[in-house]
């Protein structure tokens, strides 16, 4: 079939079998976008901003482990997308953006809408490409997918110029069914020496922990994570991009570690002999400070990318390989090796150190004021938590929110919590919201935000009222930059230097002028009803805008240079 | 510790960037750095000289292998062979009448080649270690010498291992 390079994108998108593409269109992929009307298997969603094309997208694959794919036009659309692609970079999620260019015979002369896009993402990308000749465009989209998806995964730039993409230039086209690179080959099977010697370790610890990270969900490895967790008997804490893929409702789980993580996580941590790191990276809102992580333990550490291993903190077992395929070796050792299982479990140590943390365990380091008149942003979450049953798809934006909704939804299952946790991008909820609730038509969907946040891609609302997307937007208003603020109580006595927002909009009126349901609730005693109407309107976008306690703040916390065993919890006088 | 680390890479646009890029990125210490085509012309050889503890030099490879287009790449200074290194200069001194013999002494001493003679100044070529190349420079005084350029350090194996696809 002979086609142009305009087409070739076009019907390869729909060889590849991808759903949606996420857009927005401009002189450069003016072809793209003529030849993308007769796609018909692939779905364009016009957002507002292409930081949101971008967002949606990663929404999209974190929520289904496929990879999301946008399209965006040259100079400031690519520059604009940037955020997006540098947040799926600091998460490992597969996105495929591919950016128009100018032609090929003006690159480098600053050409209108021009900027040098494979530079300029060329840090926050695992990998990009400039297609100079419309010969190769096939096998480098091919190539963009395979990298993107595969290994560790992260977002592939694929720079296309307009002549290249020229509806008069047809060549031959056939969609390749696989690809192969000589200079990429990632690792996926674990050394079983390796992985022999991690299990005895783990048989002998005495307070063994599991520190389980982003990667046990990239690499859906949530089922065989539960099965050795469960066969072992041990404690488990997860990251913040983990939680889900073991059940936060399980005996075993700790709750989340690190800088806001539980007290009962990150005691288990400071006191561990044998930590077992699986899809982690040690993370610094993780360790804490270094010289005081995991004094006494051995550690062994499972990741598919060996620059992870022994980055920060130095490994005494290395296991390189995808998650999945370890943890199922690991477990089919273990059956050979059941007498020591049971030993194990057994043990009085293991006993003790259960024991232990169960004392941890009474501080309850999450409790708060439940009989405040004025909202409290937990007690949101875990009616949230309540009215969605535990099983809503929760995507959040950056900041105390962020922490509450990963403090107190209690995730069950793995790929219903989408957040940027590497970079930390406050705007990310809502777009992501879209690409999340696309992929799961019938799901329910929310976006735990701030006034902060949501005001960064607040655009968006009217992509969602264009293609009737119901996501529920649960905006925690404290009128402050609440993280920032904390920071500033903390740390810089209280002087709240621009942490403020003034002239705040009526999110209600707002979210009404888009089209979509505003709801106010301002009293704790409103919380639960008004929870309930919003998300009963399961075909309407409900902006539910709660004015919280406007000095909350987000504990547990470890401070910048302090240890697991040095965290804060809330002060008395807030428990009441 | 210094290490000598060889590349084969992919012969493309940016690859050379994205080296470099990581670099400064990641804040490691490029002492010098070569690259050029070899015999097969779809692959370029680079060798970089690092240096940094051992950590460092453990993340600098492990960063440079997860680059896409890098295919192989072995640092010379931890395989268990032994190496050789060899570093090109050309060097422009003034070359009055009274200094010639010096010049060609010297040259001679260091092995090295007078490739361009004008009335007032020579051009020596020389290729060694770079320790070499430095004791060269500084048995001039530093008014005569006019110019140097070098290659920068080339580092191969010694024995029949090589760095091959």
């Amino acid at each position: 079939m002979e086609l142009s390079g305009a087409e070739i994108i076009a019907q390869f998108l729909e060889d590849e079998g991808v759903e949606y593409l996420f857009g927005y269109p401009g002189g450069a992929v003016l072809h793209i976008y003529d030849a993308l009307l007769r796609a018909d298997s692939v779905k364009h969603i016009l957002v507002r901003h292409e930081q949101a094309a971008a967002h949606a997208a990663d929404g999209y694959a974190r929520s289904t482990g496929k990879t999301g794919v946008a399209l965006v036009t040259s100079g400031p659309g690519m520059t604009n997308a940037v955020t997006g692609i540098a947040t799926a970079y600091l998460d490992s999620i597969p996105l495929v953006v591919l950016t128009g260019q100018v032609p090929t015979g003006v690159i480098g002369s600053d050409a209108f809408q021009e900027v040098d896009s494979v530079g300029i993402s060329r840090p926050c990308v695992k990998h990009n490409f400039l297609v100079n000749d419309v010969k190769d465009l096939a096998e480098t989209l091919k190539k963009a997918f395979y990298v993107a998806s595969t290994g560790r995964p992260g977002p592939v730039v694929v720079d296309i110029p307009k002549d290249v993409t020229d509806p008069n230039i047809k060549i031959p086209y056939t969609h390749l069914s696989s690809i192969e690179m000589r200079s990429y080959n990632p690792v996926t099977k674990g050394h079983p020496f390796q992985i022999k010697k991690a299990l005895e370790l783990m048989l002998r610890a005495k307070k063994p922990v599991f520190y389980t990270g982003g990667g046990v969900v990239l690499s859906n490895a949530s089922s065989s994570l539960r099965s050795l967790v469960r066969q072992l008997g041990f404690p488990i804490t997860s990251t913040l991009m983990g939680l889900g893929a073991y059940p936060s409702s399980d005996e075993q789980f700790l709750g989340m570690l690190g800088m806001h993580g539980t007290y009962e996580a990150n005691m288990a941590m400071h006191d561990t002999d044998v930590l077992i790191a699986v899809g982690a990276r040690f993370d610094d809102r993780v360790t804490g400070h270094l010289e005081k992580f995991c004094p006494t333990a051995k550690i062994i550490h499972i990741d598919i990318d060996p620059s992870s291993i022994s980055k920060t903190v130095k490994v005494h077992i290395p296991i390189v390989g995808d998650v999945d395929d370890v943890l199922t070796t690991m477990l089919e050792m273990l059956k050979d090796s059941e007498d020591k299982v049971e030993q194990s479990k057994c043990d009085q140590e293991l006993k003790d150190w259960w024991k232990q943390i169960k004392q941890w365990r009474k501080k309850n380091c999450l409790r708060y004021n439940k009989k405040t008149k004025t909202i409290k942003p937990q007690y949101v979450i875990e009616k949230l938590h309540e009215i969605t049953e535990g099983d809503a798809y929760i995507t959040s934006d950056v900041g105390q929110h962020q922490m509450f909704a990963a403090q107190y939804y209690g995730f069950d299952k793995p790929r219903r919590w989408i957040n940027s946790g590497g970079l930390g991008t406050m705007g990310f909820g809502l777009p992501a919201a879209m690409g999340v609730q696309l992929a799961h038509l019938d799901k329910t969907v929310a976006c735990v935000t701030g006034e902060g946040s949501i005001q960064m891609n607040i655009q968006e609302l009217a992509t969602c009222m264009q293609y009737q997307l119901p996501i529920k937007i649960i905006n925690l208003n404290n009128r402050y930059l609440g993280m920032v603020r904390q920071w500033q109580e903390f740390f810089y006595e209280g002087r709240y230097a621009m942490s403020y927002m003034d002239s705040i909009p009526d999110f209600v009126k707002l979210a009404e002028s888009y089209g979509h349901v505003g709801m106010k609730i301002d009293q704790t005693s409103d919380v639960e009803d008004a929870l309930k109407e919003a998300f009963a309107m399961k075909d309407k976008l409900v902006f539910m805008d709660f004015i919280t306690n406007r000095e909350e703040n987000v504990y547990p916390m470890i401070s910048a240079g302090k240890g697991h065993h040095e965290m804060e919890l809330a002060p008395d006088s807030e428990l009441v | 510790m210094r290490h000598i680390i060889s590349i084969l890479l992919e012969n493309e646009s940016g690859a050379l960037s994205r080296v470099a890029g990581l670099f400064s990125a990641r804040a490691y210490n490029i002492e010098s750095l070569t690259v050029a085509p070899t015999e097969d012309p779809s692959l370029s050889r680079m060798t970089l000289v690092t240096s940094g503890s051992a950590e460092i030099i453990e993340q600098i490879t492990k960063q440079l292998n997860k680059l896409v287009d890098v295919v192989k790449l072995n640092d010379l200074n931890v395989s268990q062979l032994q190496h050789i290194e060899r570093e090109m200069m050309l060097i422009k001194v003034k070359a009055p009448v009274s200094a010639r013999d010096e010049i060609m002494r010297l040259s001679g001493i260091f092995r090295g080649n007078i490739i361009d003679v004008t009335d007032d100044a020579y051009t020596v070529e020389l290729t060694g270690t770079s320790d070499k190349l430095n004791a060269f420079i500084a048995s001039f005084d530093c008014d005569s010498i006019l110019e140097t350029v070098r290659s920068g350090v080339m580092g191969i194996s010694r024995g029949s291992s090589a760095l091959h696809l």
